[in-house]
């Protein structure tokens, strides 16, 4: 488990949660025990493949997983210390979006085509706080001003259509901020933006976090964004985190194989390099899970002990856990 | 175009906007076909103030008169008269009520409960969607005309049961396709969003899902309305459908169809107005489908 940040209590509080999904193979654990907390003004990186469960979990906290094929089997989530797992679905929609709001991928249907701007800004403004009238075009103008959009009152007026897609992520940001909520969770918000525009957003996120103190999960497989906007970073691997830490030693100091193997797939910048190393063999099937550390079949370090024996965690550094037999204390 | 010298060493592209576009012939608004329901509408409304008779008055003595432009006719009867020589022209005129009255209150009733159906069924999925689904399949699978002459031989023929019995049946076809445009609508992100946002399944379905469905919901009316007054006449040909004396067109086809060869006016008029109001309300609706939603070739 990662140690809770000094000072302030955490926001959000994940204790050993399992999401399940049942298909007609079997079961699959798409979050299979997961812990971590957030505190107010401290992002947390979710790193991983495809597939590694990192959006899975981030639903679970809203409880917004895939019906009726998932379900959250087990552990809890407290959100300044209420329990979210046993809530009602009608106290959940209060807190959704209130309390817990979300950022998706896809810009280019993260909006209603069939509704102005203006319109959609407005509607979480009156369902979050009942505004009507002058007041609410006073406070969508104010909201769109503070996600850096030029000439906002203007904008109101426009369609989803009419902006390009880091104007719609803007939007998108700005009524994610409308309660302003204390938890903001951005699923790779900048994948499909260019590079430039994608600098923009991340110091937008950061400015907005500031203002509001709110706690961030931040969900990318880019390793690059990680390292300028995360406090800590959680690596996932089949449904497990596999390390985590404070966002300096998870690069300086990488403790679980998976992790060396993710820092030395990426390209350095001015040093040559004859080839990259990629990580042999594929993303484990979730169905079938090896029994032991799910990354032994692909892990360079491995040992006859990782077949048999899932890895618990193991302390790796200061504020650093993992998950890997490597790091089991002598005569353990 | 011959190369110029150029002023200003700029490169002159060449002018895309006075260049015809050829998908441009297919988008202009089809104005016979408006005209034409404009009209329909207009004489619908307003057929006690534009009607020269009494659509229901008989006169014997004027039996099978021609129009006016032939040989026998009178001004009085622009358009002749019947076998019991009721005016032609005030039957028409009447007659218009029938179909306006049976294609819009049928088309809005299906497209409401059928819309309703296919929402809740795409946004719930699962179960909900199958058994829905099943039901509109089977709705689907039911002849319109051989349920209307069930009702109409054993409740009677009624303008009611033309209506109730067509919608009955047309909800299905709403039901599916605006399914069908849910169920690409719930992968889109800014379903999820919303729902992250803390929006219930009634604000979804519509604030979200069903005004996306509205492009649709507008072409199928407009080519149901076409679809819906030619049942309608073919169920008051058959006499199942509005009962006489009210004058409806298919009926007055029905009750010329003996006399054609010596009288064609009487059936022959009624069959060319619902064949124009048709065709119009046909070609708008092809019109409205290009231009709303070219992905709805389908239809």
């Amino acid at each position: 488990m990662i140690p809770a940040p000094p000072a302030s209590a955490p926001v959000i509080e994940v204790r050993d949660l399992r999401t399940h999904l049942v298909t007609r193979w079997g079961a699959i654990k798409a979050v299979d025990g997961v812990s971590f907390s957030v505190a107010e003004g401290e992002t947390l990186g979710l790193v991983g493949e495809s597939g590694s469960g990192k959006s899975m979990t981030c639903l679970s906290l809203v409880r917004l997983t895939p019906r009726p094929a998932s379900r959250i089997v087990g552990g809890s989530v407290l959100l300044d210390g209420d329990e979210l797992t046993t809530r009602t679905e009608a106290e959940m929609q209060r807190i959704r979006g209130r309390k817990i709001a979300m950022i998706l991928q896809d810009p280019m249907s993260s909006l209603n085509p069939v509704f102005s701007v203006g319109m959609q800004v407005r509607e979480p403004l009156t369902m979050y706080h009942g505004l009507r009238g002058a007041t609410l075009t006073e406070r969508a103008t104010a909201l769109l001003a503070s996600v850096r959009i030029p000439s906002p009152a203007a904008r109101l007026r426009a369609f989803p259509y009419q902006l390009s897609g880091g104007m719609r992520q803007r939007v998108v940001g700005a009524m994610a901020i409308a309660a302003p909520p204390r938890l903001l969770i951005a699923d790779e918000p900048t994948t499909s933006l260019d590079l430039t525009i994608q600098a923009q957003y991340l110091s937008l996120l950061e400015e907005l976090q500031d203002r509001h103190r709110l706690a961030m999960i931040f969900i990318t497989h880019n390793l690059g964004i990680v390292s300028r906007i995360c406090d800590r970073v959680a690596v996932m691997y089949a449904g497990r985190i596999v390390e985590s830490g404070p966002v300096r030693r998870i690069f300086t100091a990488p403790a679980h194989p998976y992790t060396q193997a993710l820092l030395e797939s990426i390209p350095r910048l001015g040093t040559r390099i004859d080839h990259l190393t990629a990580i042999e063999g594929q993303p484990p099937d979730l169905a079938r899970l090896p029994s032991g550390c799910s990354f032994a079949p692909r892990c360079a370090r491995v040992m006859d002990r990782c077949r048999v024996e899932a890895p618990p965690e193991f302390a790796a550094g200061p504020g650093q856990v993992s998950r890997c037999w490597l790091w089991a204390p002598a005569g353990g | 175009m011959p190369a110029e010298p150029l002023a200003d060493g700029a490169l002159t592209l060449p002018d895309v906007a006075a260049r015809p576009d050829p998908a441009a012939r297919g988008r202009r608004v089809p104005v016979v076909s408006l005209g034409i329901i404009v009209l329909f509408v207009l004489v619908a409304i307003l057929a006690p103030f534009l009607s020269p008779a009494d659509p229901g008055e008989q006169s014997l003595r004027n039996r099978f008169k021609p129009p006016v432009w032939m040989e026998g006719g009178s001004s009085k009867h622009l358009l002749g008269t019947d076998r019991l020589g009721r005016d032609m022209l005030s039957r028409m005129i009447w007659g218009s009520r029938v179909s306006l009255a049976a294609g819009v209150v049928t088309v809005l009733l299906a497209s409401a409960f059928g819309a309703g159906v296919g929402l809740v069924a795409g946004y719930h999925g699962g179960m909900v969607d199958a058994v829905l689904m099943r039901a509109t399949d089977a709705t689907m699978s039911f002849p319109v005309i051989l349920l209307a002459l069930i009702l109409a031989v054993t409740v009677g023929p009624s303008f009611t049961n033309v209506v109730v019995a067509i919608a009955v049946i047309l909800w299905a076809r709403y039901a599916r396709v605006i399914r069908g445009q849910v169920l690409t609508l719930m992968g889109l992100d800014f379903i999820a969003q919303a729902r992250i946002a803390g929006a219930g399944a009634w604000r979804i379905i519509t604030r979200h899902l069903f005004p996306n469905t509205l492009n649709t919901l507008v072409v199928l009316v407009t080519l149901q309305i076409g679809y819906v007054i030619i049942v309608e006449a073919s169920l008051s040909f058959l006499g199942a459908g509005i009962p006489p004396p009210t004058p409806a067109w298919g009926s007055m086809i029905s009750e010329g169809r003996e006399f054609v060869t010596s009288a064609w006016w009487v059936s022959s008029l009624p069959g060319l107005a619902i064949l124009l109001v048709v065709l119009a309300f046909n070609l708008l609706g092809d019109w409205l489908r290009d231009t709303l939603d070219p992905k709805l070739r389908q239809l």
